[in-house]
């Protein structure tokens, strides 16, 4: 009796628990996080959408689609592209060399890595102008004929500078974690190291690198701050697009920085779905 | 005969490589950090002290102080949550709760300063009957908190949930089984169970709730001594050719994020394994 009413009780229980969790203050923190969030970003974000539509789509595509606008996505888009492929290159090195290899001051030169994060962006904006410029530490020894500084490799060296840690932060954990045994396998069959890196190595990283550089292309494409000072900001030559959101709205130009703040929006959904299959594609990629 | 392992590459590649990591950082990262200070005190210490003492500065530096001392706090009790309703329920929509929390991070500064001066602005939705009552968002204080907690708002959560999934819940069934309330538990199990993530989270809440420029930009309405915060104060500035002032107020910032670094390596040297757990 008292055996088979102990057997029959906890699988009793056990099934309660699961369709209820037994732990208090779901209606509270629950109800606190849908308020916040609708508050803060929800229902903030949606008037930027409900407002463009109140344009009705003739406004809005003139000015979404301006030339202007144009060649403000063209500047943004491409320079975060080339900003993050070069990110991709050595934020790649920088992960491996922290990983793989013991030098000295590795722990300060692991910290520097995350420097971008924590420099607000005005501070790095201003900092790399005055290196860049004609007369900076930088600029000085660079060669007449090739400006950096307010013109589009400006831009990019910005961008660069913001974009490294992203790389370097979702490579590194990978490479650390990935296991020798395909390293050792490919080197007793007789691989060079360059082979292994090729053929091993790197389709195990690749997702991740992925993953870095979308992340470091998605916060080139919205960045303000580090760019405004060094990109020269010349309407359809190194004008960013969130420039010209502020220029549209200190002319009191609400219709043309909301149609252009959609686009930047649509851009960063369509970047976090794009993140989210890269994950996917990691973890079917670290479980094979 | 010396030998080498075939996972190794050779000493020679192997520097080539370090040096080459080592200089690209040096360049990229180290030089401006080095250049902020040097035009900092450009003029000497008494032009540094000058340019961060002048009432302008002043009034920056308390109202950065003041946004991030509200701003981190309310942003620590979403966090907290977040976290605890996330980690230690079970519901049907939580992997599109977590997205939407982490939604701030891809938005635009320019665009998070955008949407409230479209609700609160004076030609936004709310912008006639705020007038009408007088009250101040946009242009003012109110308006640069709105847009500083949404740049911060996923920083505390997003630390928390990956290392409270990894603790799991047996700890606090444990203690509510020994007939502790739920604020009991949360107290006296959770709260020091999580605490050195939270000081992590807030540490870098707090590091981009000062140093924020773009979605404070579109809010504040740069009236000098009133609604600049340090960093737009810094561009302020700089745009007047102020130079050494402009630097001198960036290296305030500059060791802000210097202390903050040095904070985040202690911690993670310090508690490497809770850390680990959050996935970094």
């Amino acid at each position: 009796m008292a055996t088979l009413a102990s057997s029959a009780s906890p699988p009793h229980r056990k099934k309660k628990s699961k369709a209820r969790s037994s732990m208090p203050g779901f209606g509270l923190s629950m109800g606190l996080t849908l308020l916040w969030l609708s508050v803060i970003v929800l229902i903030p974000l949606s008037a930027v959408f409900i407002r463009s539509a109140g344009e009705g789509w003739d406004a809005f595509w003139a000015s979404a689609a301006s030339e202007r606008a144009i060649a403000a996505y063209r500047v943004s888009f491409g320079t975060a592209f080339i900003a993050g492929a070069v990110n991709s290159v050595f934020g790649l090195l920088v992960a491996w060399v922290l990983v793989r290899y013991e030098f000295p001051f590795k722990r300060l030169v692991n910290a520097l890595v995350d420097l971008p994060f924590a420099l607000p962006t005005a501070v790095a904006g201003i900092a790399l102008t005055a290196l860049y410029a004609d007369t900076g530490w930088v600029g000085k020894l660079l060669p007449a004929g090739l400006p950096i500084a307010y013109h589009l490799p400006g831009i990019v060296i910005a961008l660069t500078f913001i974009g490294l840690p992203f790389v370097v932060r979702t490579v590194e954990p990978v490479l650390a974690q990935m296991g020798k045994e395909s390293e050792e396998a490919a080197a007793t069959l007789g691989a060079t190291r360059l082979q292994n890196f090729t053929r091993v190595i790197f389709p195990t990283i690749a997702p991740a690198l992925a993953t870095g550089f979308s992340l470091a292309f998605a916060r080139g494409i919205g960045e303000y701050g580090s760019v405004i000072f060094i990109a020269g900001n010349m309407p359809f030559h190194t004008e960013i697009a969130p420039l010209l959101i502020i220029t549209q709205l200190e002319q009191y130009n609400y219709a043309g920085a909301t149609a252009i703040a959609v686009v930047m929006l649509i851009a960063s959904f369509f970047m976090l779905l794009l993140l989210n299959l890269l994950q996917g594609w990691q973890r079917r990629r670290v479980a094979s | 005969m010396r030998f080498r392992s075939p996972l190794q590459e050779g000493a020679l590649v192997r520097s080539a490589l370090i040096l080459a990591a080592l200089a690209y950082l040096l360049l990229i990262l180290l030089l401006p950090l080095v250049a902020v200070f040097a035009e900092a005190f450009r003029a000497g210490l008494p032009g540094w002290i000058e340019a961060v003492a002048e009432p302008d500065a002043r009034a920056a530096i308390k109202l950065t102080l003041l946004v991030a001392a509200i701003a981190v706090p309310l942003n620590v009790v979403f966090g907290i949550a977040a976290s605890w309703a996330i980690t230690k329920h079970d519901f049907r929509g939580k992997e599109l709760l977590i997205t939407l929390i982490d939604l701030p991070f891809s938005v635009s500064p320019v665009v998070s300063g955008l949407i409230y001066v479209l609700l609160f602005g004076a030609h936004g939705w709310f912008g006639a009957w705020l007038q009408e009552h007088d009250i101040e968002i946009i242009f003012a204080l109110p308006g640069i908190l709105l847009a500083t907690v949404f740049v911060t708002f996923p920083f505390v959560a997003r630390e928390l949930i990956p290392l409270m999934t990894a603790q799991g819940r047996t700890d606090e069934e444990a203690a509510l089984s020994l007939g502790a309330s739920g604020w009991q538990t949360f107290w006296n199990v959770t709260l020091p169970n999580i605490r050195w993530g939270l000081l992590y989270g807030v540490l870098l809440c707090n590091a981009r709730a000062m140093g924020e420029f773009g979605a404070v930009s579109v809010v504040s309405g740069h009236i000098r001594g009133e609604t600049n915060t340090m960093p737009l104060h810094v561009e302020v500035l700089y745009n007047e050719y102020n130079f050494v002032a402009a630097f001198a107020v960036a290296s305030l910032l500059a060791m802000l994020a210097l202390i903050t670094l040095i904070l985040k390596t202690f911690l993670e040297w310090r508690h490497r394994d809770a850390i680990a757990a959050m996935g970094h």
